[in-house]
């Protein structure tokens, strides 16, 4: 059950260029890896769609990216603010897969600590763009990490239940390669619970309300 | 009564926060069903968000047959926002309606900044919507009028028992580094904090051109916001943008509200509506 509450920050730390951000669980529940939450951005009209990373007992951690002044604001709080949190939202990954390969790229690992966590530390092909960026692999167990110029794709194996989270070139790479992968998307999102219908994505030309379709879509 | 701007909610995703309302208005509804703009459909500003959605809905039968229903059981009052390109659409929706009891108002949509505009003046698509229907008509329009009480007394005299003030107004954001458009669409609908001051001079201006009843929005956050615009001439208010970060709004403004009408020893919201004319309460020396 989704709620809302205003959680105190526990730590803002730095894991190469990304801030991971813990804040006390208060009555919230994790829900399941790949739902999200939105995260009151200090200062800014709107707050920010953001997946769990990590569910420590009484904490939700999430991991973020300083990309525009929403996120520079999030990875601005300091321990002891307190800040807005509403979820879980939206769908996250079947679990029920039998034998997992986490795919990730970027700052779309975030999800996969929790996951990871959840499905028993499965193999994981993580791509980065600079050896800086790949320090957010350290998050995610039994991890094999690539950097561009290599992509994620180069490594996939055949046979796996690939679960997928990154850039939206990366996400159609892989459900190319991976017909039965489970995707999870990213668009700007205004409210998180279906109110806004600002965060459609055109997928094989169909729009689909990320917030309530997904975020994480069957790739076929 | 607190209502929530049509398109700031979908009460059968978050039937929670719609039994907070008063009121619950649906998305505009149009005659075809429209799959709404292709993406980037919103973008943050400084203090508020542009949206291009476009209008996505399934079209007056879809709402008829599929949602209508299970609107109804929330056990919320429901009104139907309508839109269209033509005054023939406005009529062919509001008679569609007029039969359905789980429809206690109507809003005309006059002003979605995001779709072409119909040919005629608001007053002749209201003139219109008019004889299909017995239902209460309340007329959604857009600051951007170039003489709004004018319309306003227009969109009256042509059988409007209410007014809903504003829709959002159409702004531009570029893109940091590109300098492009950052919604597909270019341009789109101004929501948020930006819009109060808009609003509440066209509640203000209107009220004294029409003396309708007025549903104020824009930029509401606070309970102290919607004082604001009861004292410029509302009698109800609306949630839009402010739902989206805090779906608990319409509870806690109501409870500031409340503290704010009793910190000034006013009975209720009636009591302040219009204050910003002049008219001073009996409860206050």
């Amino acid at each position: 059950m989704r709620r809302r509450e205003a959680l105190r920050v526990v730590a803002n730390e730095s894991v190469g260029p990304y801030s991971l951000i813990r804040v006390e669980r208060g009555s919230l529940d994790p829900g399941s890896p790949g739902q999200f939450f939105m995260l009151e951005a200090p200062g800014r009209p709107l707050p920010r769609p953001m997946s769990l990373c990590q569910a420590p007992p009484g904490e939700l951690g999430f991991l973020l990216e300083s990309i525009g002044p929403g996120t520079r604001a999030l990875a601005a709080v300091e321990p002891r603010e307190k800040i807005h949190v509403f979820g879980p939202l939206g769908n996250g990954y079947r679990l029920d897969v039998e034998r997992p390969l986490l795919v990730g790229g970027g700052i779309g690992v975030a999800p996969f600590p929790y996951l990871s966590a959840v499905l028993g530390s499965p193999p994981a092909i993580l791509g980065f763009r600079s050896d800086w960026h790949a320090e957010a692999a350290s998050l995610v167990p039994n991890a094999e990490v690539v950097v561009e110029p290599t992509l994620v794709t180069e490594r996939l194996r055949p046979d796996h239940d690939v679960l997928a989270c990154g850039p939206e070139p990366m996400l159609e790479a892989v459900r190319e390669l991976a017909p039965n992968a489970q995707l999870a998307w990213e668009a700007p999102m205004a409210c998180g619970y279906g109110a806004c219908y600002g965060c459609s994505v055109e997928i094989d030309g169909v729009l689909k309300r990320l917030c309530v379709a997904g975020p994480v879509l069957e790739a076929a | 009564m607190i209502l929530n701007a049509s398109g700031c909610l979908d009460a059968l995703e978050a039937p929670e926060v719609a039994r907070a309302l008063d009121v619950f208005v649906t998305k505009t509804v149009t005659p075809q069903p429209r799959e709404g703009n292709r993406p980037v459909r919103i973008a943050e500003t400084e203090a508020g968000m542009l949206n291009s959605i476009g209008l996505e809905n399934p079209g007056i039968d879809g709402l008829l047959r599929e949602k209508l229903p299970r609107l109804a059981e929330l056990g919320v009052p429901l009104w139907v926002s309508v839109g269209g390109f033509a005054a023939a659409d406005y009529a062919q929706l509001c008679a569609a309606l007029a039969d359905r009891p789980e429809v206690s108002a109507i809003e005309l949509n006059l002003s979605c900044p995001n779709v072409e505009e119909a040919p005629e003046s608001a007053a002749e698509l209201v003139a219109a919507a008019r004889p299909q229907t017995r239902k209460t008509l309340y007329a959604k329009l857009s600051p951007a009028a170039t003489d709004l009480p004018e319309t306003a007394r227009a969109v009256q005299a042509a059988g409007a028992d209410g007014l809903s003030l504003v829709n959002t107004i159409r702004g531009l954001a570029l893109d940091d580094e590109t300098l492009q458009p950052r919604l597909g669409h270019e341009l789109g609908g101004y929501s948020g904090p930006a819009l109060k001051p808009i609003a509440l001079a066209a509640v203000y201006q209107c009220y004294r051109a029409t003396g309708l009843p007025i549903v104020g929005m824009g930029g509401i956050a606070t309970g102290r916001d919607a004082l604001d615009f009861l004292a410029a001439g509302a009698s109800s208010i609306a949630l839009g943008t402010v739902l989206f970060g805090d779906p608990d709004a319409p509870g806690r403004v109501r409870r500031e509200l409340a503290e704010e009408l009793a910190s000034r020893g006013l009975s209720g919201p009636e009591a302040a509506t219009g204050l910003a004319h002049g008219a001073k309460p009996a409860s206050v020396a």
